[in-house]
């Protein structure tokens, strides 16, 4: 029942709007029950990230010969590893996430990949983003898959923080992709910018006119619930690197209310083969943006958080020996987490191959135990509310997804 | 004049067009046709362009499109931005990305120059539909080393020549070799033979433990690669719909082991003191190798054994004919022309090409065997064609390009500073990760983000009177 009366609010609503005079409390209304609902902010770690010394098998006595120069010191020493289970602990500069684990909206989860053993960074992150592993030709991405499944009806559903639309929201739904909020605007440099706009409201073209009205609409909205400039709330410190300012529009938009169910954002610099370094270097001043910038946004958000998942991924991992020059060559199993209110956190989930030779894959990598499918499943019906019957068409070619209690229920 | 009026006579009848000059019956002459014509075949025309073809005769404007070689487009030339001179050898891995990155700028600036300034439109809009047909990534890897080469060398010579070479051209490049992974593609009992040679040979020379983790990007071969051969018959031959089997696939992999990358000592790059893409000594060539620029055909890597592709048995022992034969073969399959002539006649007609059409192109296709000129004739002077007027969304690069030329204004700087535009609007050039290509159809390109970025591009590069129309609706369409 509450299903349908929110798809009729909705429609409504937008409806009303594209005539033009839907009242503001119904507008705000049928914008918050959506917007208030559950809300998903996936973070792509491009490039391959070392997750190995990220979530750190500290009590794994193979990490450290497989690693003499480039390991993370067990807690207590040192720089050492922050300890989270006994067994596992985060890299030392991830330390701004450990009162998120100590709350319980924290979860991790281990050896954690595709089904494929490709270790193109290109056909993986394909794989990944249409979460259809070892199937070259799927045009659109799973994100833009649900946003189908639901029927969405404003392209405010989902936003990318990023210049281009990425493959995972890439497909039939209308979704929005700016760098930023203030870039999402029609700017009037030449004062034609109306003339423009009104071109498009007398055309017969309907494919032209439909996308302008939509373009307009929730740019008008976004505008209207983001005006003035943005203070982040609680005391939130966003770094102010690319990747922290599009967490900080992924909060701006979300505040706004306007009906963000799910997010993008992307972080770069993963694929760590020369000099990554350890407890410092290359790959803890990844590290220290991505943990400062989900501390930022989880503050920022609030009690939002209470019906937020945010979702880190990355194509592969990488292996589990160092190279000869101090990195890490491109892998295969990997560490993603989640965090949020609805997490069953706290905890690391999925199994532990181990890190014996015996034990990796091809002899060399951290295998997989968990296909990342499962967690997108999970996410999708046990956080957004999707139904499970919907699953073919959201993770095409993937017949039965493991429920992995990643998400309270 | 008679020679004309047969010719004309013929096209009244009804048949296609025949012979190497275009008939003037049947290419309408109106204003609205001519623009159509430059909407299409052209980045749209300049200031001026419309009487001047008008004036030349469309039907004349077309033919000579069609043969770019007797068209004076030294202009241009004085117009293209420097493209950075490949060193004879890089220094290290790094240095060989950086000059992939200046080169793949300094290409897609030429792109933009070119679509703008230059007089042989029609040859552009071929290399720029061929490269998308034959897509690699400039992101991936080392691709972007041999992208402007590919451009130039695979695809632009062949566009309006014959299928098979075109294909074969694409097959044996290193960017496609590289960006489709058959370069590590071997017999996996090839590849354990090569590895105890290596073996061999890295213990007599005291170098690298072979068993080492491998570098990116110089992964061991381990075997069979199906990539290339998936995407050969479903991409750039068949279609997907085009009656293959994965067996297909597998017998079309294994006729392509061997085919590879000139090796640039590989083993030795990274080691100290060995220069990464030293040729080092010149290597011997194996009996029954061939190597061709950097393409290599290594026997060693060859599965030589009998397949059967699409039915058609390939004999044992075969070395580089074997994938030689299934480029024949896959030229001149009847899925591969129509597959080829419903692509262009998407590119050129319609999103969804009339039916008529494309069995017409495809026939001609057959009866050519894959003669790219002839198809492209057949589609582009149909009625099919000239009644399409509007039918598809620009692309962002044909919308750049045709509001630059629209503007009739000078192109500020080399180019480079027109490609964030291109990547505003979601087409950054050579950065199309799928081998699919760009979507050439109008749900792709129209979307609330792009239309929102062409409204701003459009104020951007034209003054206030024509950034209206630019950005406008109609301006959309060609």
């Amino acid at each position: 029942m509450t299903s349908t009366r929110r798809v009729f609010m909705k429609s409504g609503a937008a409806a009303m709007l594209s005539l033009g005079f839907a009242p503001g409390f119904l507008t705000r209304a049928a914008a918050a029950a959506d917007a208030r609902k559950r809300l998903l902010i996936a973070v792509f770690q491009r490039g391959a990230l070392d997750g190995l010394n990220m979530l750190v098998p500290f009590g794994e006595a193979d990490y450290y010969r497989l690693r003499p120069s480039i390991g993370i010191a067990r807690p207590g020493r040192d720089n050492g590893a922050v300890d989270l289970d006994g067994f596992f602990g985060f890299h030392p500069r991830m330390a701004p996430l450990k009162p998120l684990w100590d709350k319980g909206m924290l979860a991790a989860i281990h050896a954690c990949g595709s089904p494929d053993s490709t270790r193109s960074h290109f056909d993986a992150q394909d794989y990944m983003e249409s979460a259809t592993p070892g199937v070259k030709s799927t045009r659109d991405g799973w994100l833009n898959r649900y946003l189908q499944a639901i029927n969405s009806t404003t392209p405010l559903q989902g936003v990318a923080v990023t210049r281009q639309t990425p493959r995972t929201m890439q497909g039939r739904a209308a979704t929005l992709a700016f760098p930023g909020v203030d870039e999402f605007a029609v700017r009037d440099t030449m004062g034609s910018a109306r003339a423009i706009e009104d071109s498009y409201s007398r055309t017969t073209d309907s494919l032209l006119s439909a996308s302008a009205r939509e373009a307009f609409q929730a740019m008008g909205v976004l505008q209207k619930a983001t005006a003035g400039s943005y203070q982040p709330a609680n005391g939130a410190d966003y770094p102010r690197t690319p990747f922290g300012r599009a967490l900080q529009e992924i909060a701006r938009i979300a505040k706004a209310d306007v009906g963000l169910e799910v997010a993008f954002a992307e972080s770069t610099g993963w694929d760590t083969h020369v000099n990554q370094g350890s407890d410092n270097g290359q790959l803890a001043g990844r590290l220290d943006d991505l943990a400062r910038g989900l501390d930022a946004l989880t503050r920022d958000l609030g009690d939002r958080m209470a019906d937020t998942v945010i979702l880190t991924m990355s194509e592969f991992g990488r292996a589990a020996s160092e190279n000869g020059n101090g990195g890490t060559d491109h892998g295969h199993g990997n560490a993603m987490m989640l965090i949020g209110g609805p997490v069953n956190g706290g905890r690391v989930h999925g199994k532990w191959p181990g890190l014996a030779p015996e034990q990796r894959f091809e002899s060399r990598d951290l295998a997989v135990t968990t296909d990342f499918r499962d967690v997108f499943a999970e996410v999708v019906t046990a956080h957004l509310g999707a139904d499970r019957s919907a699953l073919p068409k959201i993770i095409p070619g993937y017949a039965k997804p493991r429920p992995l209690g990643i998400i309270k229920t | 004049m008679t020679h004309r009026g047969i010719l004309a006579g013929t096209l009244v009848l009804g048949a296609v067009l025949a012979g190497s000059t275009l008939g003037a019956a049947g290419i309408p002459k109106d204003k609205e046709a001519v623009e159509h014509a430059l909407n299409r075949l052209a980045y749209g025309p300049k200031p001026g362009d419309v009487e001047r073809v008008q004036e030349m005769g469309l039907s004349n404007w077309i033919d000579r499109q069609l043969h770019p070689d007797g068209i004076d487009d030294s202009a241009l030339k004085a117009r293209l931005p420097e493209q950075p001179e490949r060193p004879a050898q890089f220094a290290d891995q790094m240095e060989a990305r950086r000059w992939g990155r200046q080169s793949v700028q300094a290409l897609s600036a030429e792109k933009v120059v070119r679509a703008v300034y230059s007089e042989r439109q029609l040859e552009e809009q071929l290399v720029d539909f061929w490269f998308n047909h034959f897509n690699v990534f400039a992101g991936k890897g080392r691709t972007s080393e041999w992208i402007a080469d590919y451009e130039r060398h695979a695809i632009r010579p062949h566009v309006f020549g014959k299928f098979r070479d075109l294909l074969e051209a694409t097959a044996k490049s290193p960017a496609m070799l590289f960006y489709l992974d058959n370069w590590l593609s071997a017999d996996p009992a090839a590849a354990e033979r090569q590895q105890e040679l290596q073996q061999q040979r890295a213990a007599r020379l005291g170098v690298a433990n072979p068993n080492r983790p491998q570098p990116q990007g110089q992964q061991r071969r381990r075997g069979l690669n199906e990539n290339y051969g998936r995407e050969l018959l479903e991409l750039h031959t068949l279609g997907v719909d085009g009656g293959y089997t994965q067996k297909d696939i597998i017998e079309v992999a294994r006729a392509f082991t061997g085919w590879t990358i000139a090796p640039q000592n590989q083993k030795a790059a990274g080691q100290p003191g060995v220069p990464f893409g030293a040729r080092g000594r010149r290597p011997q060539l194996a009996p029954g190798a061939v190597q061709e620029g950097e393409f290599r055909f290594t026997p060693m890597l060859h599965d030589s054994g009998e397949k059967i592709v699409l039915g058609h048995k390939i004999k044992a022992g075969g070395g580089i004919e074997d994938g030689e034969q299934v480029l024949d073969l896959v030229a001149r399959h009847p899925a591969t022309a129509h597959h080829i002539a419903f692509e262009l006649a998407q590119r050129f007609v319609s999103d969804e090409p009339p039916k008529a059409l494309v069995d017409r192109a495809a026939k001609k296709f057959r009866d050519t065997d894959g003669d790219l000129r002839e198809v492209v004739k057949t589609i582009i002077t149909s009625d099919e064609f000239f009644s399409a007027r509007g039918a598809k969304v620009k692309t962002p690069l044909e919308f750049l390009a045709s509001a630059m030329r629209a503007t009739g204004r000078d192109m500020p700087g080399d180019g480079r500073q027109l490609l964030n535009a291109l990547m505003q609007m979601g087409m950054p050039l050579y950065m199309c990760q799928p081998p699919t290509g760009y979507d050439d159809t109008a749900e792709t390109w129209v979307s609330a983000g792009a239309l929102v970025a062409r409204m701003n591009i459009a104020q951007r590069i034209a003054g206030p009177q024509q950034a209206t129309s630019i950005g406008g609706p109609e301006f959309q369409r060609r």
